[in-house]
């Protein structure tokens, strides 16, 4: 397929397809085996400029939009989730910054984002705050020289790795969500530390730690846009980086069609190599029909939020269920086409059934998006938006 | 520092087909690359200018399309790149391939150390390097698989040898042509790829250079390839009877028959 692509992006695509290839591709397994985080991987990947891709240009970035943003993530995560999670999150951690920071902070954090030296991370989930996204509890508390925060968040993406904190905090607790607000926390803050790693399913060489406030104070000047804002720019930021899940989704799918189908032309069975057989063809062609649909569906929300278009809520919520779907479904087949070969260690696809869970959950479960989905359908009574 | 990387582009293959009628290689539907040796001399050059400062030159002696691999050479980070492309220059030995990047080196502001690959996966001679030495009155180190130190205008390298390793002292300028031991060449940036498409080719051809007709291409060759042939490979069974000393009896005398103990 044709996305009509301009010559910058399938450069951006072509250089972080071989990145893919090259770097992280021969140790995928073993970085899913040790659970280790990718520093060399992410090095690579900021040697390539490819963190220069989303941020703009008077940062020391390539002034990219969603959809730079995507290609780059598709093809990483074709080869490892695991490692397209660690960069994506980077852009995650400072998608905020770029929409509300001043001048002084943007031009404090963003360049060292852009080489990649420093990472990013977004912090809004909590114990009591997962899909219910408002009632978190950590709290931000107005005190001469800046900010007191205290509380814990949890299942943070880079959490540990990353330097430079997005956090959503309760500035006034007496005014729930509304009194949420977005502030910049660097690593190393006294009083700011870093729980348990958790032990995961997938995404194994990823990092997903708890970030624990203790009495955190943290200067004035590092609020994001004003008090109360926190729940709606968090709103805001997720409606423009669901299509990035989505082309993480789109990746790990055509990661897992491609690896089925080297194994149904090499297999025999009765006498016949599997992708001879009907059985076979149609799995393996639904899955391509799922992987492209999802593709240009993602493409297509990635554009309409480069657009400058003011409600993306829709379009983005069902790029991200669809193509997560899809992934999961495609690597599941995968593994079944792989049967007992494909359930071992020994071949990639297993891995990728495992990553694949987590894109149905997170920035989103794929429930609460189809909800909100329900929500803008009723408003306009079912006609196309 | 001023450092000149020479490379050469190939067929991306190992597999090369010979046409039968002209002894030269089959380069039709096969993908041009760098030469792999030359991807570290690269990636050796870039990083000593990153440590030393200075500028990195890449030379290549080839027809017009090599430009796209002195493109890629700008996208791993070199500053200059120059094309040596004349009908001329066709059909060069590895004495005349020698003898023409020498005479483009001499045309250059003096360089403190020019790396080479240690041989092309193509021609496999891995004599071009020495031979520019030669021709350059450098001293020469071959198979270097380390830079140890550049100091006061002396280098200390570490050289693979088939016992081991060498360290050898020498005074720059001098040529170096190197393994693939001695680094992991970086991939290209998109900064580096965005400047490639821009940047400047200077090319020179038999009359930029100054040297004579007789001294380039196939007229300065002291070599011709008259034939190019895979020999024949045989190989036939033969199965030893008996009890064991027997065999080896058996295996022994037609071992020492072949003249191979």
């Amino acid at each position: 397929m044709d996305y009509f692509l301009t010559e910058e992006q399938q450069t951006i695509r072509d250089l972080a397809r071989r990145v893919a290839e090259e770097r992280i591709l021969p140790v995928r397994a073993e970085l899913d085996e040790k659970e280790e985080f990718p520093w060399a991987m992410i090095h690579d990947i900021a040697a390539a400029d490819l963190f220069r891709v989303f941020v703009p240009e008077e940062y020391d970035g390539l002034g990219g939009g969603c959809l730079e943003l995507c290609l780059v993530v598709e093809e990483l995560s074709r080869a490892c989730s695991g490692v397209a999670v660690s960069y994506a999150a980077s852009a995650l951690g400072c998608m905020t910054l770029m929409e509300y920071g001043t001048e002084e902070q943007k031009k404090k954090y963003l360049p060292d984002i852009a080489s990649g030296k420093r990472l990013g991370a977004f912090a809004i989930t909590e114990p009591t705050a997962g899909s219910d996204a408002g009632n978190i509890k950590t709290t931000a508390e107005k005190v001469e020289g800046g900010y007191l925060l205290n509380g814990t968040k949890q299942f943070i993406t880079n959490g540990g790795e990353a330097e430079i904190y997005t956090v959503i905090a309760l500035t006034d607790k007496s005014k729930g969500a509304r009194g949420a607000s977005a502030i910049l926390v660097e690593k190393d803050t006294p009083g700011f530390t870093f729980g348990k790693k958790e032990k995961k399913l997938g995404i194994r060489s990823s990092a997903t730690r708890e970030l624990v406030f203790k009495n955190c104070l943290v200067p004035a000047e590092n609020l994001l846009g004003r008090e109360g804002l926190g729940f709606i720019q968090a709103m805001r930021l997720f409606d423009r980086s669901r299509p990035g899940i989505g082309a993480q989704a789109v990746g790990l799918a055509q990661g897992a069609l491609e690896a089925a189908v080297d194994y149904a032309e090499q297999r025999v069975q009765f006498d016949q190599l599997l992708i001879t057989m009907p059985v076979i063809q149609h799995m393996l062609a639904d899955m391509a029909i799922n992987v492209e649909a999802a593709r240009a569906l993602v493409y297509a929300a990635a554009r309409y939020v480069d657009s400058g278009a003011k409600s993306v809520t829709e379009v983005s919520a069902a790029a991200k269920v669809f193509a997560s779907d899809t992934a999961m479904k495609v690597a599941t087949d995968a593994v079944q086409i792989c049967g007992g070969s494909g359930y071992m260690r020994d071949y990639p696809v297993e891995k990728m059934m495992r990553d694949a869970k987590i894109l149905q959950i997170y920035e989103g479960t794929n429930q609460i998006l189809r909800s909100a989905i329900a929500v803008n359908l009723r408003k306009r009574k079912g006609r196309t938006a | 520092m001023n450092i000149v990387v020479c490379l050469k582009q190939v067929p991306g293959t190992t597999e090369v087909k010979i046409d039968p009628a002209t002894n030269t290689l089959i380069r039709q539907g096969i993908e041009n690359i760098i030469n792999p040796f030359d991807t570290y001399a690269i990636e050796e050059g870039v990083r000593l200018k990153e440590k030393h400062d200075g500028k990195v030159t890449v030379i290549t002696m080839g027809p017009p399309q090599a430009e796209a691999a002195l493109r890629e050479a700008v996208s791993l980070g070199v500053d200059e790149v120059i094309l040596l492309s004349d009908r001329a220059f066709a059909g060069a030995d590895t004495w005349a391939t020698a003898y023409t990047l020498a005479a483009a080196i001499k045309k250059l502001e003096a360089c403190d150390l020019i790396i080479c690959g240690r041989q092309t996966i193509d021609g496999d001679t891995g004599q071009v390097g020495p031979e520019m030495a030669e021709m350059l009155a450098m001293p020469f180190i071959a198979y270097v698989g380390a830079i140890e130190e550049i100091k006061g205008g002396s280098l200390r390298v570490r050289r693979l040898i088939e016992e081991g390793h060498e360290v050898v002292v020498s005074s720059l300028p001098a040529v170096i042509t190197v393994s693939k031991e001695i680094n992991v060449p970086r991939l290209p940036s998109l900064r580096g790829i965005m400047k490639s498409k821009s940047a400047k080719i200077t090319t020179w051809g038999l009359a930029d250079l100054g040297v004579g007709e007789d001294k380039v291409g196939l007229a300065g060759s002291s070599t011709q390839v008259i034939k190019v042939f895979f020999p024949q490979r045989e190989t036939t069974a033969e199965m030893l009877e008996g009890d064991v000393p027997k065999q080896v009896d058996g295996l022994v005398a037609r071992l020492k028959k072949a003249g191979l103990c």
